[in-house]
């Protein structure tokens, strides 16, 4: 067997090698999973649900049922309403959901539809005895990445059912594409603050259930579309990440806002932002904007999370120190990575998004004050042109989802699985990120992965660090 | 039952008790949340295994990235397979065309990876836009001259099933390319085997023992220079019916060549496959060979699955698999060890397919036409299953309502085929249903 060719000169591609990213209607799917009771349904051919059900099947080990309105030859010439309208008497029938989210594809977008037009005009022809809500998201893959289909699609429920109110004692909490056991430990902070936390979106049930007696068509949980129409009336959002906003319209040169900057512009609730909270500088950012929205101090369960972290970082230091990283996966988790890895003196040679936003390189000159110069930044990266800079550049450790594993393989170095997708392993739905909890669990993996592949490569095999 | 689509009755058909015979080859109903993939999936699973060819594929992102290294088909020489190319069309490829790129995309990577062979597949908004995929395709092929075949795969252009048309089309174009082989006698290719955990190592091991020569596999282990000489084989022997029939019928037609339908799963039928491939060469030779090999397997195989089938008997299993012809292999492989099937469904079977199975099952049998995630999970509550056979998209269904499963898509890692198969899918059963976790469920 011959190893996967790698080309050796440099040379630049045009076409996509080994691609670092998703499709924008995977992270529409992602988000949709998150509100409760809703069904996605996919505008386009049958492949992309079933594409994209069995690349979230492989992570989250979860049944994950999205509707396709199955295009034909006929559809692509005449248009989509016909098959919506059989997709959505079809799932309303199968799944009885209090909400269907429709997320358009290259396709549907290429050949002009307009869903929401397409939802009128199906609302008066079919009659049914109660319709569930229904909303639309424009999610072309040939525009950006799925994390702008996920930001997209929280940015078009909150258009479209949240209700200017009088200001309520809530917060909205937009934690990004992040793990089911990261929102989970977020909401438990929120409560542990007191704080009446609307999560959007709460895929932490629906993406990680528990197992089940009787068979559930629709999973629980999920954001409550009645929490939603509330998000108007919060007096503060916090959005975790630095890489939310969405092109107004779905179109390339639209206005860019984020789901917050939205809710503060047009409900007048106040914007707290924070980079994704992994390493102590961001938790601790993070935490005092707790502190600040909740009026109450940290509370003491986590001051000693800090303090076990710090205490781990002293223990593990020395197994980290100067070690050269390669990052890559979203803009956002990349990010959140890399001002952790650098507060723990570990060196991130490359930090490498498929997307392209154009604020990467920017963004972690801000939050890496130690090694921003070193790291070279690659934004429309792709696997393979990762995979022929680690090889000059000799990491000691991969950090990132599954895809990159034949990287480390390639160079015998350890890996450490973050993020999504996680296809090769069991837990990539538990895999907890966030806050100083979240940051112990990395600090430890990291090191121990250090460690162990030093014990595995030694002579002896010896009994202590 | 709880609901399900009405629309849908007439794929569904439970032996003894339903009075129309099972609807198939439909496409499928739109909000059925069908486990079927698209066009572009059914080529792109067939070809996938050609390990020294480039595999381009001409659209937007999500194709090439949902598709990357998805099959466990292993090859033993070149991976360059396993290299996902994209021309990941963006916004102003899609406003202006594609050709540009696809153009430039194709003659740098064919230029930096030199393969023997390039497949270019058509995603659905290339046709939309208007690229001329073809045109490109004879433009570098002239420039770089290598062979570059177009797969026109259109996602929405059909089912799954006319993706493994669009593969066969392109395959034909490849083969018979080359004429200056002279293939030794008994030579046979084997179409509609994919390699998965080496499974084709294993079958050319069997064929090899018993005299007959395999000149190609299409498309398990696949190399471009083999495919090319495939129209000297006397016989085709076609596995995974679905995939390769249209390519076994072109080269009927175009060469002469006949085909037969096997299935290398379970014991019965690997040994047919043999019997049938012997007695078509009309060898005394080699079918006393074929028969001392399917003796000398059996002799170590049937006490070794003893124990399982002790452990296993009277157990109930759901089987919803691609293919419907691998379905009535594995319900026979399953009475091997004790285990009879109460569901039985296929993506993409045939009237014929169905009707075998019909005839092989038991009364009360539910037989399933394109299933989703609510009939299935449906089926297997009603008929107390203990064990159910499928891929990525079914497992969760299993494992959430505490029933065993088995993996017997693409991305298996264990071999299933062949005598040794049989062996490894007993073991994994049984693994599975005998398991002390479900215990807890209860």
């Amino acid at each position: 067997m011959e190893p996967i060719p790698m080309i050796k000169d440099k040379r630049s591609f045009v076409s996509t090698r080994n691609a670092c990213k998703l499709c924008s209607p995977l992270g529409a799917s992602v988000a949709l999973k998150g509100i409760e009771g809703c069904v996605p349904v996919i505008h386009g051919s049958q492949g992309c649900a079933t594409y994209i059900r069995r690349y979230m099947i492989s992570h989250y080990k979860e049944p994950v049922d999205i509707a396709s309105s199955n295009f034909s030859e006929e559809t692509t010439i005449f248009g989509g309403v016909q098959n919506l309208k059989i997709a959505l008497k079809n799932v309303i029938n199968q799944y009885r959901p209090q909400a269907i989210g429709i997320a358009t594809t290259c396709l549907s977008e290429t050949i002009g539809e307009d869903v929401n037009l397409l939802l009128h005009q199906i609302k008066s022809e079919l009659h049914e005895a109660s319709w569930p809500a229904l909303f639309s998201v424009s999610t072309p893959s040939y525009q950006g990445t799925h994390m702008d289909g996920f930001h997209a699609t929280v940015f078009e429920v909150l258009k479209h059912f949240t209700l200017k109110m009088d200001k309520l004692d809530k917060i909205n909490l937009f934690p990004g594409f992040v793990s089911p056991a990261d929102i989970r430990h977020l909401k438990e902070i929120c409560s542990d603050f007191g704080l009446d936390a609307t999560v959007l979106p709460d895929y932490s049930t629906a993406l990680d259930n528990p197992v089940w007696n009787h068979y559930h068509r629709i999973p629980q949980g999920g954001t409550p579309l009645n929490e939603v129409k509330t998000c108007g009336g919060a007096y503060a959002s916090l959005e975790l990440g630095a890489f939310c906003e969405v092109r107004q319209g779905g179109k390339s040169d639209g206005e860019t806002v984020s789901p917050a900057m939205w809710l503060e512009k047009e409900h007048d609730v106040q914007r707290f932002a924070s980079i994704l909270p992994i390493g102590v500088n961001s938790c601790d950012a993070f935490f005092d904007k707790l502190q600040k929205l909740s009026g109450k101090a940290l509370p003491e369960k986590y001051e000693d999370e800090r303090g076990r972290l710090l205490d781990a970082y002293a223990d593990g230091h020395k197994y980290v120190f100067g070690k050269k990283a390669v990052v890559y996966g979203e803009e956002d988790f990349v990010l959140g990575l890399c001002s952790f890895l650098d507060e723990i003196g570990i060196q991130v040679v490359v930090a490498a998004s498929g997307a392209n936003t154009g604020k990467l390189q920017q963004k972690i000159k801000e939050h890496c004050p130690v090694h921003a110069d070193t790291i070279k930044v690659m934004s429309d990266a792709d696997f393979e042109v990762i995979n022929e800079i680690s090889h000059d550049l000799k990491p000691d450790i991969i950090i990132g989802n599954s895809k990159g594993y034949y990287i480390a393989r390639n160079l015998d170095i350890p890996m450490v699985r973050v993020g999504f997708p996680i296809h090769d392993r069991l837990g990539g739905q538990r895999i907890l990120h966030l806050g100083y909890r979240g940051t112990q669990n990395l600090f430890d993996t990291i090191a121990n992965a250090l460690i162990d592949y030093k014990q595995s490569h030694s002579p002896i095999g010896y009994k202590y660090m | 039952m709880e609901r399900l689509i009405k629309e849908r009755t007439k794929q569904i058909h439970t032996i003894g008790t339903t009075a129309h015979e099972l609807d198939c080859e439909k496409k499928s109903l739109a909000g059925s949340v069908s486990q079927r993939a698209c066009v572009f999936c059914g080529s792109r699973v067939v070809l996938y295994p050609i390990a020294d060819a480039l595999h381009l594929i001409h659209g937007p992102i999500g194709c090439a990235a949902y598709t990357w290294d998805i099959r466990g088909a292993l090859s033993s020489g070149p991976q360059l397979h396993r290299l996902s190319f994209s021309t990941d069309l963006r916004e102003k490829d899609v406003v202006f065309g594609g050709e540009p790129k696809l153009y430039k995309a194709l003659t740098e990577l064919i230029e930096a990876y030199q393969p023997k062979a390039a497949f270019v597949y058509s995603t659905c908004i290339v046709g939309v836009i208007g690229d001329d995929v073809e045109a490109i395709c004879r433009q570098v092929s002239k420039e770089q001259n290598i062979q570059v075949l177009p797969v026109m795969a259109e996602g929405f252009k059909g089912t799954k099933k006319d993706g493994y048309k669009a593969a066969c089309d392109a395959l034909s174009l490849l083969v018979g390319t080359d004429n200056t082989y002279e293939a030794p006698p008994f030579s046979i290719n084997i179409l509609g085997d994919f390699n998965l955990a080496g499974e084709l190592w294993m079958l050319k091991d069997y064929y090899s023992k018993i005299g007959v020569n395999i000149i190609t596999c299409l498309t398990g282990d696949g190399r471009v220079d083999e495919i090319r000489k495939a129209h000297k084989a006397s016989l085709n022997v076609v596995q995974c019916s679905g995939s390769m029939m249209h390519l076994a019928r072109e080269m009927k037609d175009k060469y002469g060549i006949p085909f037969k339908k096997v299935s290398y799963f379970g014991i019965e039928d690997m040994a047919d496959a043999l019997y049938e491939v012997a007695s078509f060469f009309k060898s005394d030779e080699l079918m006393d060979k074929a028969r001392q090999l399917v003796g000398d397997e059996l002799s170590e195989l049937l006490p070794a699955l003893a124990p399982f089938k002790l452990k296993l008997q009277g157990k109930k299993a759901a089987i919803y698999v691609g293919g419907a012809f691998k379905a009535i292999s594995l319900v026979k492989a399953l009475r091997l060890i004790g285990m009879e099937t109460a569901v039985v469904g296929s993506q993409t079977g045939n009237r014929d397919d169905y009707m075998l199975l019909k005839k092989l099952c038991d009364e009360g049998t539910v037989i399933v036409d394109d299933s989703n995630p609510n009939e299935l999970s449906e089926f297997v509550k009603e008929k107390g299953v203990n064990l159910f056979i499928g891929g990525v998209k079914e497992r969760p269904i299993a494992y959430k309502l505490g029933i065993g499963f088995c993996d017997h898509n693409h991305e298996r890692k264990e071999a299933l085929a062949g005598f040794e198969g049989m062996l490894n899918f007993a073991h994994e059963v049984c693994a599975s249903v005998t398991s002390p976790v479900w215990k807890f469920f209860k």
